[in-house]
């Protein structure tokens, strides 16, 4: 039973915010000293997992081809591309953003978007000034605080059910990785991220249907609005 | 024949070139820590060869595992205790960015698109023709698609110089920092839970509270196990290890015999799930509520926790119906 501090270690660390890195070191250490390893069998189980695993940081090699793209306009391009939307409802307009957030990062692209890289500069102006055109009126600030939030969701539901359809992922890697140098099992990526494919499926459904009943929410609130700006409620009256 | 092997030293060499190019750079007021740090992950790769070797008893030259163990500890001391710093990018300015952009338009995206064909095209057309290393071909597809990518890329941008590529990968090593080898140590640590009996012991108990072949209770355990664990500890692939070492592996495959890649993919799956539903992920769900200047710091959480908990349910169902 004892080992499983290590678990509780791990679980700590996290929740305590401190260094992951450290969490899982300590974590490991302590896991291979209460299993009964002496100091140097813990380094040993620590070298050859390590070299067991290489695999997980083979998404690494990446990075210099997205690095070149980048420097050549990638992300400028996607932006242009997403502001021909322009002329969509708010709701519509997150859905697709979404759709393009999934294709994208499951071809491997998911550093093209992100909240600072696209939802600050160009999809929560966008959706905002989509719902102000078609409700035809300022939006109060709860209704913008409203369509921003579901601009980042579209965003971050977008990339995480998106982007393990792709083989070279932290996630994936790390299944294969795990189970492969632990269980000595031959997985392969391409596996895993069939997979994902239902439920990156899924996810485009139910968050779409959402974004899409945004739309209908903000008509009627915008209506409840007018309504209450044409005929103040008497003071005191309960809300 | 291709082997795995020549792909991870390919890794390492990439890694030392840019510790190298991380040395000499003096906008990066921890250049030498830094440098230290990835030169040393390179190294860890060709010598991992030797270990893999001795582990997997294949007759090829071997090497001690012990020594590898001290550069992984000497790596999460460099990453634990913040050594990694960040030079100044060398890169393009915004306008050079957009006029490149409207130069190239959507031929941007044909190098990025090229990754993933000749990754696919290896493990399924080449995969069958002895010419990849055996269970190995959609690993080698990635690297070969990435040395693809990088020709097609250089020939579309008309960039001439190699260094050019490898300087911008390192910025973004650089911004990724230490998050880059997470997931590698957590597959270690899930190594060293399962050879100390961390599974076993959790299995144990699970094995008491679930009634004995309700294939339909021990999937609910996995995919709320791992939706639960990530939403307290915010890293669905800190959560992976210890659910599936304790339920995943042990009940749901080897006592149910369900499917491992439906089990396996769907199971990280449910914690993305939980990551939709927590402050604890900070970085994606309170990091846009700052950026987006929200007075209600959950609102993302908000808009996204229907949907997070909408699709646990679906994790939960295509698991217990597809996968077994």
């Amino acid at each position: 039973m004892i080992v499983l501090l290590g678990v509780v270690v791990v679980i700590l660390g996290f929740v305590t915010r401190r260094n992951p890195v450290l969490v899982v070191g300590v974590a490991g250490i302590v896991t291979g000293l209460l299993g009964k390893m002496n100091p140097l069998e813990v380094l040993a189980a620590f070298g050859r997992s390590f070299a067991d695993s290489r695999s997980v940081t083979v998404y690494a090699i990446v990075l210099p081809v997205i690095g070149l793209l980048e420097r050549y306009g990638l992300r400028e391009q996607a932006r242009n591309l997403i502001g021909r939307l322009g002329k969509l409802s708010a709701g519509r307009f997150l859905t697709v953003y979404l759709l393009v957030r999934q294709v994208t990062a499951a071809f491997g692209l998911n550093s093209i978007g992100g909240p600072a890289q696209t939802v600050r500069p160009l999809v929560a102006p966008m959706a905002e000034a989509a719902a102000e055109r078609s409700t035809g009126a300022k939006l109060p600030d709860r209704l913008r605080e409203k369509v921003r939030s579901y601009s980042a969701s579209a965003d971050t539901v977008g990339v995480f059910f998106g982007e393990d359809c792709f083989i070279a992922i932290g996630s994936i890697l790390l299944i294969t990785g795990f189970v492969n140098s632990t269980y000595h099992q031959e997985i392969e990526p391409t596996q895993l991220a069939l997979w994902a494919i239902p439920l990156a499926v899924c996810a485009f459904v139910i968050h779409g249907a959402r974004l899409l009943l945004m739309d209908k929410q903000l008509e009627r609130e915008m209506a409840v609005a007018a309504a209450e700006h044409d005929l103040p409620l008497p003071e005191g009256a309960d809300k | 024949m291709i082997k795995v092997e020549w792909l991870y030293w390919l890794i390492g060499l990439v890694f030392v070139v840019m510790a190298v190019q991380m040395a000499t750079d003096r906008s990066n007021p921890k250049r030498w820590t830094s440098a230290a740090f990835w030169g040393l992950l390179g190294l860890t790769f060709p010598y991992g060869t030797g270990v893999a070797n001795a582990t997997a008893g294949n007759g090829g030259w071997t090497l001690p595992a012990e020594p590898l163990g001290v550069a992984v500890l000497t790596l999460i001391v460099l990453a634990g205790f913040n050594f990694l710093g960040k030079g100044v990018p060398v890169t393009t300015t915004g306008e050079q960015r957009e006029a490149s952009a409207a130069r190239l338009g959507s031929k941007i995206f044909i190098p990025a698109l090229t990754i993933p064909l000749v990754a696919i095209v290896c493990a399924s057309v080449l995969d069958e023709s002895g010419l990849f290393e055996s269970g190995k071909a959609t690993l080698l597809g990635l690297g070969l698609g990435c040395v693809a990518a990088l020709v097609v890329g250089m020939l579309i941008t008309g960039e001439k110089k190699v260094t050019v590529p490898l300087h911008s990968g390192r910025s973004m090593l650089e911004a990724m920092g230490s998050a880059l080898l997470l997931p590698q140590l957590l597959a270690v640590l899930g190594s060293i839970f399962a050879a100390a009996g961390v599974g076993d012991q959790v299995g144990r108990i699970v094995n008491d509270v679930l009634p004995e072949d309700s294939k339909y209770l021990a999937v609910i355990a996995y995919c709320v196990g791992m939706f639960l664990f990530t939403v307290i500890m915010g890293n669905a692939f800190a959560a992976f290890p210890v659910m599936t070492a304790a339920i995943g592996w042990p009940i749901l495959i080897q006592q149910m015999h369900g499917n491992e890649p439906a089990v396996l993919a769907i199971g990280m799956l449910a914690g993305f799930a939980g990551t939709l539903c927590t402050p604890m992920a900070a970085n994606f769900n309170i990091v846009p509520a700052t950026l987006l200047e929200l007075k209600d710091q959950y609102g993302p959480i908000k808009a996204q926790l229907p949907t997070g908990i909408a699709l646990l349910g679906c994790c939960t169902v295509i698991m217990a119906l597809f996968a077994f």
